[in-house]
């Protein structure tokens, strides 16, 4: 059946796509034997640009995969069909939770929606990478359905070439069926929490700094801040806390949904400005310490279903990109300032220090340094101009951009970043296809030093 | 502990309205007819706290074996409370129209073997509820889609019969309608705007009917009680002009 329904979350692309949905995993292998054109699957959507999309081909839509096959409730192993999101495994996880353990997903992305087929196709990183590597670095095992009709048992230790593949390896690599997930043992689903406002990019460092024995950290900054106040945001730190009465309860549903698309003159530089400068002033001077349940530390956004219709109807780009520790200082204070200065960031600029630990995927956009990530409106030129940009002060400073976020990335950037994508796509079904793949395997004209 | 049945319990529907069994701790026995199916089915539902999951290959269509497969279920969870009738196929109208025979087995899926169900089931139940789903198309005879309307229609009367039949002794008989549901089954209807609902919220209007014993008609999600209710009024003469 064609389609113009199937949107990424940045709602920019409106693409024609064949979409299937099968039932059962054992409906997948016909459904590949039956497709004239490249396929691709499609989880919840959560990718903002146009990586889990495939315009004038086919999607697999694998949400209806959604089935528990296995807990192990001694060892914490878990094993799910590929389309089971987070938000339904931490349901499950509140309801088996115990008195003296309970179990947490190891790494887990800013929204709650993302199906585990999602989740280890982007190989998606949370507050906590700096200690606990990407969600890849917990996959114990995946099944694998390619176009040839083989079914791969993958893992670290078997089919280890195609394990790095799959993982971050964009939905490429064929159709994940199911995967063996180790959760993280907690003493309980409470956060321990403090918020601390602070100056500048330095303050944000030591910070960074002081907070060794936090397990989740991550900031906000106020992108349109400029000048002495350059950099200046909230810093936010928590770690599980002790056992604090029954769990929170695990909420699957939104408790308010945005209706429509707001209008595109709501959002402008002034209205943003100033959100931003009082956000900032709301956060206490002192650091305040609370307790929290997870989910407004970890998912703030999915309080309220389609917030992404805040940018009107045509739609935004998240621009997200890692810089290498050593070039960090002064590529953040350059990507932050190119952004103030054209006046164009939202409320969501999000600062984060990656740690250095591997993950076992080839084409994972993790690497030791700082990563930053922000909404644009889509304001056409001056919104892409801005964003190409912001990829030279990335790619000079070696870093590389989110595929996950990304809709519009030059062939030469995305190869110059992933220095490996020649042997990754060795790897790719011969089947399988996206609108991003096609458009950052273009061949490009190499600039003059490289 | 609820003691539940559901037969076809693969589709979307049953399996959502069966994890909310599940999440109360339930004894379920499930019958479908594909065993492997059945089982990731059931391995979910053990998951998600189910006391106990029972189940059954079955051919549905084979109504000679329906008295066998309630006594199966009544002894395995030693009397049943709850049941969910939901197997049916959507069928294709053009070849009805062209194939008595295609006719016939849409009949039998979505009417004949409901049915037979039923009158099954009528006299072991002692109390609880029988669910049924049914479907909006069977409120209105249209163009498109009689065949499985009428099916759906038939299953309307026959449900309310044995809900009369069963009023004296304590069992309710629920027909449910749901509206466009957005599953498998539907995959290759284009779907948009506010009138597509996920299984999951279907499921809950069914769980919940089914723990009260009614309404009579369930129309799920509410609003097509509204809709439908224009629907049937429509006068023919206007009827006949539209395409629907
Ligand atoms: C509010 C918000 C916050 C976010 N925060 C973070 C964050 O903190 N860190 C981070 O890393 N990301 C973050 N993301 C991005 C998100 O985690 C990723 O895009 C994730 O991969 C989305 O999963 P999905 O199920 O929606 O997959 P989709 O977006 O539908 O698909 C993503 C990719 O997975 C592939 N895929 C899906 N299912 C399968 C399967 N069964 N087999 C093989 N391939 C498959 C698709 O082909 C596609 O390439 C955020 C997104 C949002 C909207």
């Amino acid at each position: 059946m064609v389609r113009s329904d199937y949107l990424s979350w940045g709602r920019v692309l409106r693409p024609r796509q064949t979409v299937t949905r099968p039932a059962f995993m054992g409906d997948v292998a016909a459904i590949l034997r039956g497709s004239r054109t490249s396929v691709l699957p499609f989880g919840m959507g959560r990718s903002y640009g146009d990586s889990c999309l495939n315009a004038d081909a086919a999607l697999i839509d694998v949400r209806a995969l959604n089935r528990l096959i296995a807990f192990d409730r001694e060892t914490g192993v878990l094993e799910v069909e590929a389309g089971v999101t987070l938000a339904e495994i931490l349901q499950y996880l509140t309801a088996v939770s115990e008195p003296e353990r309970s179990w947490f997903p190891a790494v887990s992305p800013g929204t709650k929606f993302v199906t585990v087929g999602g989740a280890i196709a982007n190989d998606v990183h949370g507050k906590n990478h700096h200690s606990a590597g990407c969600f890849g670095n917990h996959v114990l095992s995946l099944r694998l359905l390619r176009s040839d009709g083989t079914t791969h048992l993958c893992s670290p230790s078997q089919e280890t070439a195609l394990f790095a593949a799959t993982i971050g390896g964009l939905g490429l690599t064929g159709v994940i069926l199911s995967a063996v997930l180790q959760m993280k043992s907690v003493p309980s689903l409470w956060l321990e929490v403090e918020d601390i406002r602070f100056e500048d990019l330095a303050a944000f460092d030591r910070l960074n700094a002081e907070s060794a024995d936090w397990e989740y950290t991550v900031a906000w900054t106020d992108c349109l801040a400029r000048g002495p106040q350059l950099g200046r945001g909230i810093f936010t730190r928590a770690r599980h806390a002790g056992r604090l009465g029954p769990p929170p309860p695990a909420m699957l549903r939104f408790r308010r949904s945005m209706p429509i698309d707001l209008p595109g003159f709501a959002l402008n530089a002034a209205s943003v400005t100033a959100f931003n400068a009082l956000y900032w002033r709301r956060a206490p001077v002192t650091p305040t310490r609370r307790v929290s349940s997870y989910e407004p530390v970890f998912y703030p956004l999915d309080a309220i279903g389609q917030w992404n219709r805040i940018y009107g109807a045509r739609g935004f780009h998240q621009y997200q990109c890692v810089v290498p520790t050593v070039t960090a200082p002064e590529a953040i204070p350059a990507l932050l300032n190119a952004i103030a200065a054209a006046r164009q960031g939202s409320f969501l600029a999000v600062l984060k220090t990656l740690g250095s630990r591997p993950s076992p995927g080839m084409l994972s956009f993790p690497m030791a340094g700082t990563t930053l990530a922000l909404d644009f409106p889509n304001r056409g030129a001056a919104t892409y101009d801005l964003l190409n940009r912001l990829d030279a002060i990335t790619a000079a400073a070696g870093g590389r951009i989110y595929p996950a976020k990304d809709g519009r990335v030059s062939a030469g950037d995305f190869q110059r970043g992933f220095q490996n994508w020649r042997d990754f796509a060795r790897h790719v079904d011969p089947h399988f296809s996206s609108s991003f793949w096609r458009r950052v395997t273009a061949p490009f004209e190499s600039s003059s030093n490289s | 502990m609820r003691r539940v049945v559901i037969f076809g319990a693969t589709s979307a529907i049953a399996q959502a309205t069966a994890r909310l069994f599940a999440a109360e701790g339930a004894r379920i026995f499930l019958v479908a007819r594909n065993a492997e199916r059945l089982e990731a089915v059931a391995a979910d539902l053990r998951l998600r706290g189910a006391a106990e999951v029972h189940t059954t290959v079955a051919d549905l269509t084979d109504m000679a074996d329906h008295a066998r497969l309630v006594e199966q279920a009544r002894a395995t969870l030693d009397g049943i409370e709850s049941v969910l009738i939901a197997h049916g196929t959507l069928g294709d109208q053009a070849e009805s129209e062209r194939d008595p025979t295609a006719l016939l087995r849409e009949m039998t899926t979505n009417f004949l073997s409901p049915a037979s169900l039923l009158q099954a089931l009528a006299p072991v139940m002692a109390h609880g509820t029988i669910a049924v789903i049914g479907s909006v198309a069977g409120d209105r005879g249209r163009q498109s889609n009689y065949v499985y309307g009428a099916a759906k229609g038939g299953l309307r009367v026959f449900t309310q019969g044995v809900r009369h039949r069963l009023a004296s002794r304590g069992v309710d008989v629920v027909l449910v309608q749901p509206g466009f549901v957005d599953t498998p089954m539907t995959a290759a209807v284009a779907k948009g705007g506010p009138l597509w609902a996920k299984p999951e919220r279907v499921a809950r209007d069914i769980h919940r009917a089914m723990a009260r014993g009614g309404p009579a008609i369930l129309y799920t999600p509410w609003f097509w009680r509204w809709i439908m209710l224009i629907i049937r009024l429509v006068p023919d003469a206007i009827f006949r002009k539209t395409k629907l």
